[in-house]
C-alpha cells in the first residue's frame, strides 16, 4: 500500500499506511484531523491515483443537505418531457408519471456517484463545516453504502467506495460518525519527511534550495505566529522562489517572497524581525 | 508523536502469544481507565483490524488501535500513555499528562428543562407565586456580589430560565414558504399531483438561523462573586430550545489563567450537575487573567478555524488583566475581524463612578461592539437581548 501511494507522490508514514490498508481492507472511512495544509486533502486524491479510481468530492459548507449532496431531480427536463407528452397527445397519466421520475431525470450528485461509480474514493472534505442533521444522514449512508430514491426504490452500492473524510476542527464531529471511522490525526511533518515531499513534489528544485526552505518553515512553525505554515505552504514557498530562477535563498529573497508562507499581516511582521540570516545559516552550515 | 514513531518502526514481538484478544480487550479497558471513550464497538473494530494485520507486531498493534480506539486528538496522549504501560517499552515520556476525567454523573429527571421563553418572573417550584414574583423584582436589579445565600438559591431559579439566542442571519438553504421565489420540484408535484390541472405555485425562501454564541466566562479571582451566577447564566444559555429547525449551539468557555472548553460539561440538564461537571474541569478557579494570551488560544484553536466567525462573541469578566494589555488589544481587534459581534459585559460597570480604566479593559474597548452591564438579572435580560440584536447599547 505505502509503495502504491509513494508512486503517486505522496509520502506517508507508518500510521497512515497502516491507516490506508485497513481501510481498504475493512471498508471503513477514514477520518482526518490536523492543521491545515498538512495533507489531508491530498490523502485522498493520492489514493484514487494509487488505486487507480476516480476522485469523487463532496465539499460541505453550513446548509448542505441531501438534494445537494445526494441525488436531485432535473426539474426543467421533466417539465419540456411533459409538454412535448401533452403536444404528442399522450393521456396516459400514470405512464408519464412514471417516466417523469425515471433514472434518467435523476441528477446524481457526488455521493449517489460515488455509490454508483466502482470503483472509486469518495472523499468529503470538510464535514465539520455541515450541520448536525448532515452529519446524521451521513452516517446512515456511511454504514449501509444504500440510498433510498422514493420514486425509484433502493440504490446499493456493489462494493463500498473507499471513503476519506478531512475536518478542521472547527466543532466537534459527532461520536457516533467518529466512530465508524479509523481516526487519524495529522501531524507537521518532521524535516527528513517534509524535505523528501518537497524533492517529491518539485523535482525541478535544486536539492540545496529544497533543503533551506524546509528548514526556514520548519523554524517558522516553532515561533509564535497565528497560523504556522503547513506543508502545502512549503512546496508553494519552494515553487515561488523556483519560478524566480533562485537556486538557494538568502534573507533578503526569502522576506520579499515571505507571502507565499504566512497570510497573515501579524505574522509576516514578526518573521521580518526575525534574523532570516541566521536561521538560514543554522540549516546551510 | 515524533517519539512513538520510533518506538512503533521497532518489529518486537509484543510478549508470547498467550491469549490474544483478552489480552488486547484488557488493553481496551485500561485505556477506558484512562478516559478514552473505547466502547464495545470499537474494541470490536480494533480486534477486526488486527484481524488483517499481524496482532504480534508491535507496530500494528499500536496503529491499529490508535486508528480505531481513538476518537479525537486529545485521546491520542492518553493512549500513547496506556500503550507504554500497558506493553511497556519506549513510546513518548514526559509529556504533560492529563488526569481521566472524573465519571459522570446520572441525573434522575428532575426537570423538564426550562420553558424555552418564559419569563424571568415565571412562578416555580413551591414558593408562593405573588412572593417570588415581588422578591424577584427587587433581585432583578440586585448585584450579585451583594447577595444572602437564600437569594442566591432565588436567584439559581430564576437563571435556569434564560435563553440566549443570536441574531438571526440567512443561510444558503431554500425552505418552503409563502413568499419568495417558485419552488419547482414541489410545483411539478402539485401539477402532477392534480393530473396536469394548472395549480398556484408553490414558493420558497431562504431560511433563516440564529448565529451561533460564544461565551468567554471569566472565573479569575476578581470575579468570583459572579462566576457562579454567570456560569448559570451560560448552562441556561446553552440549553436555549432550538430555534427555526437549525440548532446553533452555544459554546462556552472559561477564561482565567488556563482557557477550558466547558460546553460538553455544561449539557447536564441539571444546573448544578453541570456546575459540578465544570469546576472539575476548570482547574484555575480564581486564579489571575491572562485575557490577552487566552484570548489568542481561543483563536489559534477555535475561533480562526470557524467557531468565531460570523458568531455572536460575548466576553464576561471585569477586564482586570494582569498580562500585556497590548497583547490584549491585538487580540480583540482580531476577534473583531472574525466575529459578526463582539459584547463585552462588565459586572463592575454599572457600579457608581466606573470608568473603564482597568489596563485591559482600556485596551479591550476600541474592539467592543456592545459594551455592558453583567451584574444584575435585569443586566443578563439586556445582554440577552442585546445578543439577539434588538437594542444597542
Amino acid at each position: 500500500m505505502r509503495e502504491r501511494l509513494e508512486a503517486t507522490g505522496y509520502l506517508v508514514d507508518d500510521g497512515l499506511a497502516v491507516a490506508c490498508f485497513l481501510a481498504l481492507k475493512l471498508r471503513r472511512p477514514i477520518f482526518c484531523e490536523g492543521d491545515a495544509g498538512v495533507g489531508k486533502t491530498s490523502l485522498a486524491s493520492a489514493f484514487a491515483a494509487a488505486l487507480d479510481a476516480p476522485l469523487i468530492r463532496l465539499q460541505c459548507y453550513e446548509g448542505i443537505d441531501a438534494s445537494q449532496a445526494l441525488y436531485d431531480w432535473d426539474f426543467p427536463r421533466q417539465l419540456l418531457h411533459l409538454r412535448a407528452a401533452e403536444a404528442a397527445g399522450v393521456t396516459d397519466a400514470d405512464r408519464l408519471e412514471g417516466e417523469l421520475y425515471g433514472r434518467r431525470f435523476l441528477v446524481a450528485r457526488p455521493l449517489l456517484r460515488a455509490l454508483e461509480t466502482q470503483p472509486c474514493v469518495l472523499l468529503v472534505d470538510e464535514i465539520d463545516r455541515a450541520d448536525d442533521e448532515f452529519e446524521a444522514f451521513l452516517l446512515e449512508l456511511l454504514s449501509e453504502y444504500t440510498v433510498t430514491v422514493p420514486e425509484l426504490g433502493t440504490l446499493r452500492a456493489e462494493s463500498p467506495p473507499v471513503v476519506v473524510l478531512t475536518s478542521n476542527r472547527t466543532r466537534e464531529v459527532h461520536d457516533a460518525l467518529k466512530r465508524r471511522c479509523l481516526y487519524h490525526w495529522f501531524d507537521h511533518p518532521g524535516f527528513a519527511r517534509e524535505l523528501a515531499i518537497v524533492r517529491r513534489r518539485l523535482p525541478g528544485v535544486t536539492a540545496r534550495l529544497a533543503e533551506q526552505v524546509t528548514g526556514l518553515v520548519q523554524a517558522l512553525r516553532t515561533e509564535d505566529l497565528v497560523k504556522p505554515p503547513g506543508v502545502a505552504e512549503t512546496i508553494d514557498w519552494a515553487e515561488a522562489l523556483d519560478a524566480l530562477g533562485a537556486t538557494e535563498v538568502d534573507a533578503e529573497l526569502a522576506i520579499s517572497t515571505l507571502g507565499s508562507v504566512l497570510k497573515y499581516r501579524e505574522d509576516l511582521e514578526r518573521a521580518r524581525g526575525l534574523d532570516l540570516a541566521a536561521l538560514l545559516a543554522v540549516r546551510g552550515a | 508523536m515524533t517519539g512513538t514513531e520510533r518506538g512503533a518502526s521497532a518489529e518486537d514481538r509484543a510478549g508470547a502469544p498467550v491469549d490474544v484478544p483478552a489480552v488486547l480487550v484488557g488493553f481496551a479497558r485500561a485505556l477506558r481507565a484512562a478516559g478514552v471513550d473505547a466502547g464495545p464497538d470499537r474494541v470490536q473494530a480494533f480486534l477486526g483490524a488486527l484481524d488483517v494485520l499481524r496482532p504480534g507486531m508491535r507496530s500494528d498493534v499500536y496503529w491499529s488501535g490508535r486508528l480505531t480506539l481513538c476518537g479525537s486528538r486529545d485521546d491520542l496522549e492518553r493512549y500513547d500513555r496506556v500503550f507504554a504501560a500497558y506493553f511497556g517499552g519506549a513510546a513518548s515520556e514526559g509529556r504533560r499528562l492529563r488526569a481521566a476525567p472524573p465519571p459522570r454523573l446520572r441525573m434522575t429527571v428532575r426537570d423538564a428543562g426550562p420553558a424555552p421563553r418564559a419569563r424571568v418572573e415565571g412562578e416555580r417550584d413551591a414558593v408562593p407565586t405573588a412572593v417570588l414574583a415581588s422578591s424577584a423584582e427587587v433581585l432583578r436589579h440586585r448585584d450579585f456580589a451583594g447577595l444572602t445565600d437564600a437569594e442566591r438559591g432565588q436567584l439559581r431559579r430564576l437563571l435556569a430560565a434564560f435563553a440566549l439566542r443570536g441574531e438571526l442571519r440567512r443561510t444558503a438553504r431554500l425552505r418552503p414558504a409563502r413568499r419568495g421565489v417558485v419552488d419547482p420540484r414541489r410545483t411539478v408535484r402539485e401539477v402532477l399531483r392534480r393530473g396536469g390541472e394548472p395549480a398556484p405555485p408553490r414558493m420558497r425562501a431562504r431560511a433563516e438561523r440564529p448565529r451561533r454564541v460564544v461565551l468567554l466566562v471569566d472565573v479569575s479571582g476578581s470575579m468570583a462573586a459572579y462566576a457562579d451566577a454567570l456560569l448559570r447564566f451560560a448552562h441556561a444559555a446553552a440549553h436555549a430550545a432550538p430555534h427555526g429547525g437549525g440548532r446553533a449551539r452555544t459554546e462556552v468557555f472559561t477564561i482565567g489563567t488556563r482557557l477550558t472548553r466547558v460546553t460538553r460539561e455544561l449539557t447536564h440538564r441539571d444546573p448544578d450537575t453541570a456546575l459540578a461537571a465544570v469546576a472539575a474541569a476548570v482547574p484555575d478557579w480564581r486564579g489571575g487573567t491572562r485575557l490577552g494570551e487566552l484570548l489568542r488560544g481561543f483563536l489559534d484553536r477555535w475561533g480562526q478555524r470557524g467557531m468565531a466567525r460570523g458568531a455572536v462573541v460575548v466576553v464576561l469578566s471585569d477586564g482586570w488583566e494582569r498580562g500585556d494589555p497590548e497583547l490584549l488589544a491585538a487580540q480583540m481587534r482580531r476577534l473583531h475581524r472574525l466575529a459578526h459581534r463582539v459584547i463585552w459585559a462588565n459586572p463592575r460597570k454599572a457600579r457608581p463612578g466606573y470608568a473603564p480604566l482597568a489596563a485591559g479593559m482600556a485596551a479591550a474597548l476600541p474592539s467592543v461592539d456592545s459594551f455592558v452591564e453583567g451584574h444584575s438579572l435585569a443586566a443578563l435580560e439586556r445582554l440577552a437581548a442585546v445578543v439577539r440584536g434588538a437594542g444597542d447599547a
